[in-house]
């Protein structure tokens, strides 16, 4: 998927080979779920090479995943392409993350952060013993952040229209999407529902920060292509003052 | 072809005034009873008649002289709608320091890994107004359905970069910079200009 995956373990005692554990899990997600490899499962399918009776597991529950997700947004979160083809990437990642955290939790850890390309599930303290700090990129400059949060055990996805952007406007009017939302931040009750709405208000533009606003238990950040940012109305809870 | 046109002017105005006073008329004999009917319909809009309203205070004047010129007819009195609820206001920030020459840049192409990414900025007093896509990879399709959800209170406010540590950073990653690439080349000629 070409993203950057970062996993920190504030633990005490920590074990590398949790480590090994949640790249490896990674590479396995990777490899049967990336629409840029000629022989994953996704790909096989789009080429209707498997029935649809034998799916993976992990396959069939991100259909039902996306499905879900499809009816909760209205339609906007849609991993059907124009030409019919199937890319779930848009959900993927954040379903992958939060099976990572599951796995460290229940390997007995309690601090620790897992971060797929700026998607990310934290729990527990950072090695300071303090609560882990998370910045928000500026869309315009990737050496910034535009604003610091602690999200306390929740999930925290940004969707960007460059950000892998292509799997989340709508070809029809790509203009008017991406003119208007550059950057949307969603912080939800875990990373797998943070990340799958992240994707769907981005997608509805400037309404977006709206759905968040209407979403009980989210809360979301959006930065316009103005450099001005419009964010619900419980997010400053999250935000670290100093 | 000119007296023409001033006749019918003529006549227009005498439509509207005629129009008015049968309104003035029609106002003043509706019976109290449809009223209550319209009431009890729901409509909000009450007729004129019945609100009963006491004169918003006058600004104090100066001059005497413009009070003699109070219209006599019925004039739309002003519904009573309720003072707006004071809705927390962001704080004024200020607007992000940009400062280009006004004009259209074209970006160059930027590779965003699945396509090629171009952009054109908009310049407007000095800032990015407006950013469009000239190029983007565009084969994937959301299904678009338009809602109608009400306006919740959010909030704004113009982003500014923070001075801080952070342990873990959410945004838009390394894998593709496409965008930033053209805007900031868009941007960088925007500069030159000045």
């Amino acid at each position: 998927m070409g993203m950057h995956i970062a996993v920190e373990i504030a633990d005490k005692h920590a074990n590398p080979e949790i480590f090994e554990e949640i790249f490896s899990f990674f590479r396995a997600v990777d490899r049967q779920f990336s629409t840029y490899k000629n022989d994953s499962e996704i790909t096989r399918i789009n080429r209707n090479e498997i029935a649809a009776n034998s799916y993976s597991q992990e396959m069939e529950e991100i259909f039902s995943l996306s499905e879900k997700t499809k009816r909760d947004t209205d339609g906007y979160f849609n991993i059907q392409k124009p030409d019919g083809t199937l890319d779930p990437s848009g959900i993927v990642k954040g379903w992958a993350i939060e099976k990572a955290a599951q796995l460290s939790l229940k390997m007995g850890y309690q601090n620790l952060y897992i971060d797929a390309g700026g998607d990310i599930q934290s729990y527990g303290l950072n090695g300071q013993g303090k609560e882990w700090s998370i910045g928000i990129r500026n869309p315009f400059n990737q050496k910034e952040i535009i604003k610091v949060v602690e999200v306390k055990g929740k999930g925290i996805a940004t969707s960007g229209s460059y950000v892998r952007g292509d799997h989340i406007y709508n070809p029809r009017a790509p203009h008017e999407r991406l003119l208007d939302v550059v950057s949307l931040t969603v912080i939800g009750p875990n990373i797998l529902e943070a990340d799958r709405f992240a994707t769907a208000a981005f997608a509805m533009g400037r309404k977006g920060i709206n759905f968040i606003e209407k979403l009980p238990g989210f809360e979301g950040y959006a930065v316009d292509s103005a450099g001005i940012a419009t964010f619900t109305s419980n997010f400053e809870q999250y935000v670290k003052t100093k | 072809m000119n007296t023409n046109r001033t006749l019918k002017k003529l006549s227009i105005s005498m439509g509207l005034i005629l129009a008015s006073v049968a309104y003035a008329f029609y106002q003043n004999s509706i019976p109290a009873s449809s009223i209550i009917a319209e009431k009890n319909n729901g409509v909000e809009n009450l007729p004129q008649a019945v609100i009963v309203q006491t004169p918003p205070p006058r600004p104090k004047q100066t001059t005497s002289t413009s009070t003699k010129t109070a219209p006599r007819k019925p004039t739309p009195m002003p519904v009573p709608t309720p003072t707006p609820v004071q809705t927390p206001m962001p704080v004024p920030t200020p607007k992000p320091v940009l400062k280009y020459a006004d004009g259209v840049y074209t970006g160059n192409p930027a590779d965003a890994y699945y396509g090629i990414i171009q952009v054109k900025a908009t310049i407007n007093n000095g800032a990015l107004a407006d950013v469009q896509f000239l190029r983007h990879p565009n084969d994937r399709g959301t299904s678009i359905r338009i809602n109608n959800y009400a306006m919740p209170i959010l909030r704004q406010e113009a982003i500014r970069a923070q001075n801080a540590n952070v342990d873990i950073i959410s945004g838009a990653t390394d894998s593709s910079q496409a965008f930033v690439e053209s805007l900031t080349s868009a941007l960088n000629r925007a500069k030159n200009y000045l």
